[in-house]
């Protein structure tokens, strides 16, 4: 690498924006397990799964979500290996294409919070799809964390009507426990999306 | 946006307006909106016509992200096989078509070097074909390249990549579109809320200026961001021609009480 081509050390630099994901990624991003948080046969395995759909209602048939989160134990993985399956380790993460249908379903653990959080145990969600530029940020929360929902700084803020749209919906199956989750990306029920960037530099200031 | 030489004729002849030109007249009307953010495009652009059920209505929710999106998912050796930053090696023969380097640094917008974090990139093959079943533009498939990679930054954030020049394609957004060639890129940070997936152009493509996804970046320093720069000296001699492109992530990036037990 010569000197001409060397990137400016440490010097501020402009963000590289965003495009979007196109219709074609299904060769290039999803990973054989990417369901997968879990091994199948995990004992305490849930399935968390819902619906993608637009501002008309239609299912998006060609979207991909990823999922990030902590384990039962409140901590998250910190070993390489997160696109890897190795049959037994929780990754605390997943990328799954929608189908067809516009449906996804990934099998996980349930998350806990990490000691010291003043979130509720929540599960980071992004959000790609043809036709969106610029991907959207998302939380999937527990009903059953009746206080530590009540004590969420998000949730708190929200009125009702969209707190509920951030909530996994309990929907058991012949697999087990699982939850629905589904995505609006505009319209009614139009899911809350997060702007985590401008909620960084808000936090700047703050101590801690 | 200066014009460009990609700009419709304005002194032809009379000729009926094309679908293209309406297209071209509203990208100039964003171009005259303040940028957002980073230079980010807005969700709901026009002129890429399936913004526009795709797009929230409702502002984001402006929130601190939270100790889990502090952090990012950790990739290693294990995550990304020896060959797969060559897409001409993924096949017993070599692909058609113009055969590049690309090259780069992923970093912060700190400027500092995002280490040991996942590069992946897909792409149309060099004359404009996806390996997709979706991809009904009747141009060849090539046995010889599927169009997906990826690869580790080194200690420098460096990554690099060995593929073919991908071909323009059409698509259906309007009669007549063409997106100009383009590799898509998929990068992890250090913090979740680093993530980030673009797509990234060749230098002096004619069809910039007439592509609403392209131009759905309506700063023209941030569109600049987006294109390679053809670069000699990653150019291999008796190979292949040298494209250097740096990616800069926006967010904060994770703090330094990792729990990191490498």
């Amino acid at each position: 690498m010569s000197e001409l081509s060397a990137f400016p050390a440490a010097s501020p630099a402009e963000p590289t924006p965003s495009q979007t994901v196109g219709p074609f990624f299904a060769f290039g991003l999803p990973f054989s397990g990417g369901a997968d948080v879990v091994p199948p046969g995990t004992p305490g395995a849930i399935s968390v799964h819902g619906t993608v759909r637009d501002g008309a209602g239609a299912p998006v048939p060609d979207a991909l979500l990823e999922f990030w989160q902590t384990g039962p134990d409140g901590r998250l993985p910190s070993r390489p290996g997160s696109v890897h399956r190795d049959g037994r380790s929780f990754t605390g993460f997943a990328r799954v294409p929608t189908d067809r249908a516009g449906d996804y379903a990934v099998r996980t653990l349930r998350p806990a919070a990490p000691a010291g959080s003043v979130d509720a145990p929540h599960i980071a969600v992004t959000v790609f799809a043809r036709g969106l530029l610029h991907h959207l940020f998302t939380r999937i929360y527990f009903p059953n964390h009746t206080e530590a929902n009540a004590a969420d700084p998000l949730l708190a803020s929200l009125d009702d009507d969209r707190r509920v749209t951030l909530m996994a919906v309990p929907d058991g199956s012949v697999t087990g426990p699982g939850y629905r989750f589904d995505v609006r990306l505009q319209g009614p029920g139009e899911t809350v999306f997060l702007d985590l960037i401008a909620g960084s530099d808000d936090s700047d200031g703050r101590a801690g | 946006m200066s014009p460009s030489p990609a700009d419709p004729p304005a002194e032809r002849p009379a000729r009926e307006v094309t679908e293209q030109d309406r297209i071209v007249e509203e990208i100039r009307a964003a171009a005259g909106l303040p940028a957002l953010r980073g230079g980010h495009p807005d969700r709901a652009f026009g002129p890429y016509r399936s913004t526009a059920l795709r797009s929230p209505s409702q502002p984001l929710v402006i929130a601190p992200p939270s100790l889990t999106e502090r952090f990012a998912p950790v990739f290693g050796v294990v995550d990304v096989a020896a060959l797969d930053h060559d897409l001409t090696r993924q096949h017993v023969g070599d692909p058609l078509g113009e055969r590049i380097v690309v090259t780069g640094r992923v970093c912060d917008g700190e400027g500092r070097p995002v280490r040991n974090q996942l590069v992946e990139v897909w792409q149309a093959n060099a004359s404009g074909r996806y390996r997709h079943e979706g991809d009904q533009h009747p141009a060849p498939l090539d046995p010889n390249f599927t169009g997906g990679g990826r690869c580790l930054t080194d200690d420098e954030g460096r990554y690099r990549f060995v593929t073919i020049k991908p071909g323009a394609y059409p698509w259906r957004n309007h009669t007549n579109a063409w997106r100009p060639a383009h590799i898509h890129f998929s990068v992890f940070g250090t913090a979740f809320t680093q993530r980030m997936v673009t797509q990234m152009y060749f230098p002096g493509d004619p069809l910039f200026a007439l592509d609403p996804i392209f131009s759905s970046i309506t700063d023209e320093k941030a569109q600049q961001r987006l294109i390679a720069r053809y670069d000699h000296d990653t150019t291999v001699e008796e190979w292949a021609l040298g494209y250097q492109w740096d990616i800069v992530l926006d967010g904060p990036a994770a703090t330094p009480e990792d729990p990191d037990d490498q």
